[in-house]
């Protein structure tokens, strides 16, 4: 029963119903208004947030303890407090033990009844071993040692490689996830639900401009979507857009289309809100934490890595992120928007297979 | 043209699991027929009707619509057909005009926006939100996407079900409108006033078959009876029986509906009631309730299944 018959009698090269299904959709979005916020302002509060986090804060201060009331204990905390980084407290060993199990001092040194200096400290933590160097170094300054060679720090905050600049591009592709997959998931199910995709089905309507109008529509949004995230990344947080606006708008197209498609594979069939938003969930959960929004996808074991790299959103991540922080060149890009490219064109062609349309 | 048929069914089956929602039903719709599907909740009406409309399809059994078929014409059928279904709820976010607008732009050809909202009387409504509407504007705004299409069959599946009376008139009006143009009408509805009001021919349907087809006044008149007397005694009846009923004057057909209730399907009131008071009075018995009303398409489905039509 195919309704894409080639002799409608409309040929024109935009038709009349994909312009009036498209800004029909355009229109019940923007009447939803938590629709807008999710959209808009979510990832522009998240982001504040981040940045608010992440910025870039003088170099922290660790706390540490030194265990005891003897001579040597004053002696040891002296030497350690003549590192500005370090804040020392002398504690009982009561105290001390609570103080490093609730983990507000990194590292407990320990004067012996021998002479030697103890470090308690959790080897697994970073700030850890980091309090046991600094606090190290300066115990053995006090303690008379020179250093052997002069050095120098120069501090280097580039724009582009602070923690900032890697969340915006992640916060971007999870923003072009979540608004596809739930922009054509909800509403498609939703028609589906209220017997509007049968009624529709029932007139001359043409099945392809029906999901097609979903598409157009996703995309008049997102322009917004992308211009006012990058736009206040830019403008508040100074990060760059590196590459070219046409690389960046093809990326962000592929991207669309990829979860365009993971949303109408998912919608296909559901005829409960409650039974598509599970799936939304199983397929969007390990794509937040996998690939890479909040940090990079590269920490997780070697083994799972050909998987996480074929995900949509660490494509749609590694691909945002070489073009705006490093302007890398289509050679970088390329194979990232080809994956986007592929699973668009699987996930539409199930689900035109698998649609049900009443 | 002898084919001047709109619709033509024949040896219709569909099954569903294990319910057999229609069971070799036949049906003959001319051209220009405003033609009800007349049956309780169930009784295949429904599945009848979305066959026709090309969106289910059947087990077995042939399908004529406009002289074509489903399997090869669905998108030029698709253009000439005008359908309302039970139960839509159209996008809720949308103006009346926006969603009317939308509609027209699937047709290649059909009647102007502003004519359609006129016509369902919705012009103050025109730029209100769909999902504001009652129901009965909601019921008028669904008749305007059906028909903004300009269809020469229109397909209306329950249409008043669940409306006040003022709005189903108004519906009722638009039909008549509908109708005075020629177009053909299928309607199912499970009123039988909607029925006798509204279709030149009705078939009763039952269990998925046709159990009864005829003009409104034809099956009333099958009954050979054109009213109906309904009585509830106070206290014991026991004295009394369908056939001392069965021949008082003007009485064809008597039976007890349950424990003191009785209806008689009587041809002349004015003689029957005078008879059936002095039978009562004679017998001692007291009258709790007397009613009477015109034979009814109802009455016809009561005859035919010993059940009643309406779920209320």
């Amino acid at each position: 029963m195919s309704n894409l018959a080639p002799d409608s009698p409309r040929r024109r090269l935009i038709s009349d119903s994909l312009v009036q299904l498209s800004s029909v959709r355009f229109k019940e979005f923007i009447r939803e208004p938590e629709a807008l916020f999710w959209t808009f302002a979510f990832p522009i509060l998240l982001a504040i947030g981040l940045g608010i986090a992440f910025r870039n804060r003088p170099a922290e201060i660790v706390h540490i303890a030194v265990v005891g009331s003897s001579p040597e204990a004053s002696r040891v905390a002296a030497a350690a407090r003549a590192d500005s980084g370090l804040a020392v407290e002398v504690l009982s060993p009561d105290s001390a033990s609570a103080a490093i199990r609730t983990g507000r001092v990194a590292l407990l040194v320990v004067p012996q009844p021998d002479g030697r200096v103890q470090y308690q400290f959790d080897e697994t933590r970073p700030d850890a071993r980091n309090a046991r160097l600094l606090a190290d170094n300066a115990i053995q300054r006090g303690y008379g040692r020179a250093d052997q060679v002069r050095v120098s720090e120069a501090h280097v905050r580039e724009r582009g490689s602070r923690y900032i600049d890697f969340v915006i591009p992640g916060l971007l592709g999870m923003n072009i996830m979540g608004s596809s997959i739930w922009g054509l998931g909800y509403t498609i199910v939703d028609a589906r639900r209220k017997k509007l995709l049968k009624r529709l089905v029932a007139t001359p309507m043409s099945r392809a401009e029906f999901l097609v109008s979903y598409l157009v529509s996703r995309i008049a949004l997102l322009v917004g979507e992308v211009v006012v995230l990058l736009g206040f990344a830019a403008l508040f947080f100074g990060v760059p857009v590196r590459g070219s606006v046409l690389q960046l708008t093809l990326i962000i197209l592929a991207s669309v289309f990829a979860f365009g498609g993971l949303g109408l594979l998912i919608a296909s069939r559901a005829r409960t809100i409650e039974g598509a938003s599970g799936l939304m969930n199983v397929a969007m959960m390990p794509m937040w934490v996998l690939s890479g929004v909040f940090f990079s996808s590269e920490n997780f074991p070697k083994a799972f890595q050909p998987l996480i790299q074929a995900l949509p959103l660490t494509a749609t991540n590694n691909a945002l992120r070489a073009s705006m922080l490093r302007g890398a060149g289509w050679t970088v890009v390329g194979p990232e928007v080809a994956l986007l490219a592929l699973w668009a064109v699987a996930t539409l062609w199930l689900a035109l297979k698998w649609f049900r349309w009443r | 043209m002898s084919g001047a048929l709109a619709v033509s069914v024949r040896a219709l089956r569909k099954r569903y699991d294990d319910v057999v929602a229609v069971d070799g039903l036949d049906l003959e719709i001319p051209t220009g027929e405003c033609f009800g599907l007349l049956g309780p909740n169930g009784a295949g009406k429904t599945t009848t009707v979305e066959i026709c409309e090309g969106l289910t399809a059947p087990d077995e059994g042939d399908v004529i619509v406009l002289g074509r078929r489903w399997a090869t014409d669905e998108r030029a059928l698709r253009e000439r057909l005008g359908i309302q279904l039970q139960e839509t709820q159209l996008a809720e976010k949308l103006t009346v005009a926006e969603t009317v607008r939308l509609f027209r732009s699937f047709y290649a050809r059909g009647r102007s926006i502003d004519d359609v909202i006129r016509l369902v009387q919705l012009d103050e409504k025109r730029d209100g939100r769909v999902g504001k509407l009652s129901g009965g504007q909601k019921q008028r705004l669904a008749l305007a996407c059906a028909i903004v299409g300009d269809p020469e069959l229109l397909f209306l599946d329950e249409p008043t079900t669940g409306l006040d009376p003022q709005s189903r008139r108004q519906i009722w009006d638009l039909v008549e409108e509908f109708k005075a143009m020629g177009r053909t009408l299928l309607l199912t509805t499970h009123y039988m006033d909607e029925a006798e009001r509204l279709c030149d021919r009705v078939a009763i349907i039952d269990h998925g078959k046709v159990i009864a087809l005829g003009t409104p006044r034809d099956l009333i008149a099958s009954l050979g009876a054109e009213h109906v007397v309904e009585f509830v005694l106070a206290g014991s009846s026991d004295s009394l029986s369908d056939d001392s009923l069965r021949r008082l004057e003007g009485v064809r057909a008597a039976r007890r509906i349950d424990g003191n209730a009785w209806e008689l399907r009587v041809s002349e009131l004015h003689r029957t009631v005078p008879a059936l008071l002095a039978e009562l009075a004679q017998r001692r018995l007291q009258l709790a309730e007397l009613r009477t009303h015109s034979a009814t398409l109802e009455d016809v489905f009561v005859h035919l299944t010993g059940r009643q039509l309406r779920d209320e």
